[in-house]
């Protein structure tokens, strides 16, 4: 019966196959992944890393992944915060703002999150002026159709070698800090690193005498020019993708700190610990182990949900690909190179959540 | 002792006290929860105070506020899309229909095989109510269907449809033949790992080119087929927790009995492995409603694209807020309507095996 099963399963897939492959013919499309090194000729509206359309396709997926995860780390990481506090919310005996908190979740886990995106998208493009009348509600922030323009700090020729140098010194200070003045409690600590790293910083800054200078957007005829950009795609996938992420995040939250057992909750009192006290301590922590896993998943569906980005337009992963599908028609090819990419992540993010959970299940005696 | 009502007044406004202001952060989270509560009037002004419910000519509503006069007078379009207004009744039917085979589903008095006939029977009558062309029905063509029969219909179909490929994959996962449980394995990972748009992709655009040239499927049909594959892969998994949850001395009696195999699926195994999985199941079925607001990337005239498109009409100042709204309600009270619905029968269920 197993050989039956695979023997059609073979000749499902043969059968495929040779259709692809006559459609494919007949519609003369070029098939191969030669087409990845030719220059992509088409714009991609933004990025964070650099493009130009003279790159090659590869460049392009390239540029479409790191936006994909740029988004997706965005969006975890506002909504991980965020869950907390919801969930916290959720749980507190504060009539108002538990129903608040409750109320929030059930409106936004109910309306599905293109509806939502489509929806912030609509009131950012639509209740925003022109350029030409920007609202200044701080000076030097420029809020329009266009997006949010504003200052940035912009370093003269060698800023990236003190940004490095920086980063270097930061993951000094906290190694060293952790080795060797481990007795001191972390909240205590953390203060003096930011402090240690700051003026390292700008020691540096100034042993390196890189100019740094601020710079502000302009308008120039019909939109404003340099200064730092947020475009209202981007707005609008990252404030839809957390809000409803969040809903989602504060009830795995929620129900991992439900389902600690309360005696925990009274041998704490009883040993006279305060509430926010046994909450950080003796709940949080032992909730986080029933968290980890559909915190998981979790995270792997937002990766997936950044898809949903092409409503909107901003150029992540799928619309880089809808757009090589519309200009070489390489369909199998393009779709094949999303699949591998989204293996990849979920896999990743998988082995990486693994082991964390690995990690604090040690604890368990 | 004084009356002992005063005291139990007093000290219940006294509690209410001590929790809004007992301490700091109780004061802190008060005044938090009521800047959030007025943070959110001016959206209330904007749309019930400030809205336009009926208006003369559409230039009224450039004053601000809501426009709920553009939606009244789009109703038509978002609910049933381009599908010819008198023959609109049909639609409606057609809505009426899923509406009580999904109550008809979600009550645990109608389960078994009756279920399946009646499903059947409707799904057929809805197909031939929306496309006619027999009984003196007028011929409407797929591209003409729109608006929330299409949510409907593609949620109820691609859920229907893939149950008993869930049921398949959930078995052979589960089950002894390694050939079978390899791909079941394969097939359930592959397309979970893929966002749902990514499948859309490839049923818009790979499934004509897998096909032979004179097959051909309509837009509708391979959105249907995504979503079927969508819905099987995550079912699969829900029914395979219920089979895990199964005792294995079900399936051992079963075989000592010499009960052959399907029969002991459909009448020992999937009756009590689908009972303990019922709240995920209800989930599954949530997300496949929100899920059908995704076909708009492909193109497919659901009621979210029929919102869309009504907004841009330019007689009407940019309403595509009032139009995004409305479509949410209509998402949100099917949405939490099942919640509800299912959250009802459990705990119905649940008073039942405690007494």
């Amino acid at each position: 019966m197993q050989i039956a099963l695979l023997g059609g399963l073979l000749g499902l897939l043969y059968w495929v196959a040779g259709n692809a492959v006559s459609n494919l013919a007949e519609r003369g499309i070029r098939t191969g992944f030669d087409f990845l090194f030719h220059p992509a000729r088409f714009p991609i509206s933004e990025s964070i890393i650099h493009y130009t359309p003279s790159d090659s396709f590869l460049w392009a997926f390239v540029v479409g992944v790191a936006n994909t995860l740029w988004l997706s780390v965005i969006a975890v990481v506002l909504a991980t915060i965020g869950g907390l506090f919801l969930a916290l919310a959720q749980l507190s005996k504060h009539p108002l703002l538990s129903r608040l908190a409750v109320g929030y979740v059930t409106l936004f886990r109910n309306i599905p999150l293109i509806v939502q995106l489509l929806f912030f998208y609509g009131l950012v493009t639509s209740s925003l002026p022109a350029p030409r009348d920007a609202f200044q509600r701080v000076s030097g922030v420029f809020l329009s159709l266009r997006g949010v323009y504003a200052p940035t700090l912009v370093m003269g020729p060698g800023g990236g070698w003190v940004i490095a140098a920086s980063i270097l010194l930061l993951i000094a200070v906290i190694r060293v800090g952790h080795r060797r003045f481990r007795h001191i409690r972390l909240l205590r600590r953390l203060p003096a690193y930011a402090a240690i790293w700051f003026l390292g910083s700008i020691v540096i800054w100034w042993l390196a005498d890189v100019p740094l200078g601020l710079e502000s957007p302009a308008l120039h005829g019909l939109n404003f020019r340099g200064g730092m950009y947020l475009s209202p795609e981007f707005a609008a996938i990252t404030i839809g993708l957390a809000l409803y992420t969040t809903a989602f995040t504060g009830e795995i939250i929620r129900g991992g700190i439900e389902a600690v057992d309360k005696g925990q909750w009274e041998g704490g009192r009883a040993l006279g610990l305060r509430d926010r006290q046994i909450m950080f301590r003796i709940v949080l922590p032992q909730a986080l182990r029933i968290i980890v896993p559909p915190m998981t998943s979790q995270y792997l569906s937002t990766v997936k949900n950044t898809t949903l980005a092409v409503a909107v337009g901003y150029p992540e992963l799928g619309l880089v690909v809808n757009t090589v599908i519309n200009q070489t028609g390489q369909a199998l090819e393009s779709i094949m190179v999303m699949l591998g990419v989204f293996l990849t992540v979920s896999l990743t993010v998988s082995l990486i959540m693994n082991r964390f959970n690995a990690k604090i299940a040690l604890v368990e005696r | 002792m004084a009356n002992p009502n005063i005291p139990a007044k007093r000290s219940a406004i006294h509690r209410l006290f001590t929790l809004l202001f007992g301490d700091w952060l109780s004061i802190l989270l008060t005044v938090l929860s009521l800047g959030i509560v007025i943070g959110l009037v001016p959206a209330f002004n904007w749309a019930v105070l400030d809205a336009h419910w009926t208006v003369a000519s559409p230039a009224e509503c450039r004053a601000g506020g809501a426009c709920w006069a553009f939606i009244s007078a789009k109703l038509n379009f978002i609910l049933f899309g381009l599908y010819p207004p008198e023959e609109q009744w049909r639609a409606i039917i057609v809505v009426i229909v899923i509406v009580m085979l999904v109550l008809a589903t979600l009550s645990p008095k109608m389960w078994g095989g009756r279920l399946l006939v009646l499903w059947a029977a409707g799904i057929a009558v809805m197909l031939v109510l929306m496309n006619g062309g027999i009984l003196g029905l007028a011929y409407v063509p797929t591209s003409k269907w729109g608006g929330l029969p299409v949510t409907l219909l593609l949620a109820v179909l691609s859920l229907g449809l893939a149950f008993p490929f869930a049921i398949v994959l959930a078995l052979g996962r589960r089950g002894s033949l390694p050939v079978m449980r390899n791909v079941s394995i394969f097939i359930i990972e592959i397309v979970r790992g893929l966002p749902l748009v990514g499948l859309l992709f490839v049923a818009a655009i790979l499934l004509p080119l897998f096909l032979p040239p004179d097959w051909t499927i309509d837009k509708l049909g391979r959105t249907l087929a995504a979503l079927t594959v969508f819905a099987a892969a995550y079912l699969a998994e829900v029914i395979r927790g219920g089979l895990q949850g199964l005792p294995s001395g079900q399936i051992e009696a079963s075989q000592a009995l010499g009960i052959p195999y399907w029969r002991m699926v459909w009448h020992i195994v999937l009756p009590q492995a689908i009972q303990k999985v019922i709240p995920p199941l209800t989930n599954t079925a949530i997300v496949m409603v929100k899920n059908t607001a995704l076909v708009l990337i492909v193109g497919v005239f659901d009621m979210l694209s029929a919102a869309r498109s009504a907004a841009t009409d330019p007689a009407w100042p940019g309403p595509s807020t009032e139009a995004y709204l409305f479509v949410a309600g209509i998402y949100f009270v099917i949405c939490y309507g099942i919640a509800a619905y299912s959250r009802h029968l459990e705990a119905g269920i649940n008073s039942r095996n405690h007494s």
